[in-house]
C-alpha cells in the first residue's frame, strides 16, 4: 500500500485533533484532542517503520533489523501518553474541586 | 471510519460520547496496525488507550457529572477561525507532501516479522533495556505525582 494514503491519513487525524484543541473549551476535550494527535503521529511511524523493512528486505537482507526501532518508539510514545494522561486528570480534577468547572476560560486567572 | 469517528469526537455536545467516539477511533487505528501486521502495537494499543486511558476519562467525567459546556457569546468566531486555521494547516503540509519522494514509496502490509512481540521484545531488552528502565520510573513518578496532586489537602 503506499505510504501516501498513511501520510494523508495521518495528517488528516492530526488536524481534528489540533481543530478540536483549538476550539473547544472543555479542559477534558482538548486532553483527549491531545491524545488524537499523538495517535496519528504514532500511525505514521507505524506505516514508516514498515516502509523501511521492506526498503531493507528489497535490498537483500533477510533477518533485517530495519524498522523495530520505529515501532519501539511508538511503544515508548504510548507509555509517556499514559504518564501524561495520569497526571493531567489529576490536575484536571484539583481544578474542578478549585473553581467547579472544566471550562478553561476560567483559568485566565494567571493574567491578573 | 477513524475520520468520521475523529471528526464525532470535536463535534460531539457531551463529553461521554466524545469519549465513546474516542475509542472507536483508537479501534480504527488498531485495525491499522493489525493490517500493517504490527500485532504488539495493535493490542498494546487496544490494551492502553481504549481499556485504561479511556476509562480513565470516562471515570472523570461521570465523577464530575459536567453534562455540556456552557454557550459563551463569543464561541462562534472562535470556532470558525480554529476550523479555518485547521484546514489551511492541513492544506499547506498536503501541497507539500504530495509530489514528495515520497510518492513512489510503498509500506509493506499484511507480511514482514518486524511487528511481532517475538522481535520487539528482544530488541526492547538487549539494546534498549535502558530506556525502558527509565520510562519505568517515570511511570512511578507519575503515579505517585497523581496521588500528591490528587489529594485533599
Amino acid at each position: 500500500m503506499p505510504i501516501n494514503y498513511y501520510l494523508f491519513l495521518s495528517l488528516a487525524l492530526f488536524s481534528i485533533g489540533m481543530v478540536g484543541v483549538l476550539t473547544r473549551r472543555n479542559a477534558i476535550i482538548i486532553f483527549m484532542c491531545i491524545e488524537l494527535m499523538l495517535n496519528a503521529v504514532n500511525l505514521l511511524l507505524v506505516a514508516f517503520s514498515k516502509m523501511h523493512y521492506q526498503v531493507a528486505l528489497e535490498a537483500g537482507q533477510l533477518a533485517t533489523q530495519a524498522g523495530v526501532e520505529g515501532q519501539l518508539f511508538v511503544f515508548f510514545i504510548m507509555v509517556v501518553a499514559a504518564a501524561e494522561v495520569s497526571v493531567g486528570l489529576a490536575i484536571i480534577v484539583m481544578m474542578y474541586r478549585n473553581v467547579h468547572s472544566v471550562d478553561i476560560n476560567f483559568l485566565n486567572r494567571l493574567k491578573h | 471510519m477513524a475520520l468520521f469517528s475523529a471528526l464525532m469526537v470535536i463535534t460531539s455536545k457531551n463529553p461521554v460520547y466524545s469519549v465513546l467516539w474516542l475509542i472507536v477511533t483508537f479501534f480504527a487505528i488498531s485495525g491499522h496496525y493489525i493490517l500493517l501486521n504490527a500485532q504488539f502495537l495493535a493490542v498494546v494499543n487496544i490494551i492502553v488507550y481504549a481499556g485504561a486511558i479511556m476509562v480513565l476519562f470516562l471515570f472523570v467525567i461521570m465523577l464530575m457529572n459536567a453534562r455540556q459546556e456552557g454557550a459563551s457569546g463569543s464561541k462562534r468566531w472562535i470556532t470558525l477561525a480554529g476550523t479555518v486555521s485547521g484546514g489551511i494547516f492541513l492544506l499547506v503540509l498536503v501541497a507539500a507532501l504530495k509530489d514528495s519522494e515520497l510518492k513512489s514509496r510503498t509500506a509493506m502490509v499484511m507480511d514482514g516479522q518486524v511487528g511481532l512481540i517475538k522481535v520487539l521484545g528482544n530488541e526492547l531488552f538487549t539494546r534498549y533495556v535502558i530506556p525502558f528502565e527509565i520510562s519505568s520510573i517515570l511511570f512511578l513518578s507519575a503515579m505517585v505525582g497523581a496521588v500528591v496532586i490528587g489529594k485533599k489537602d
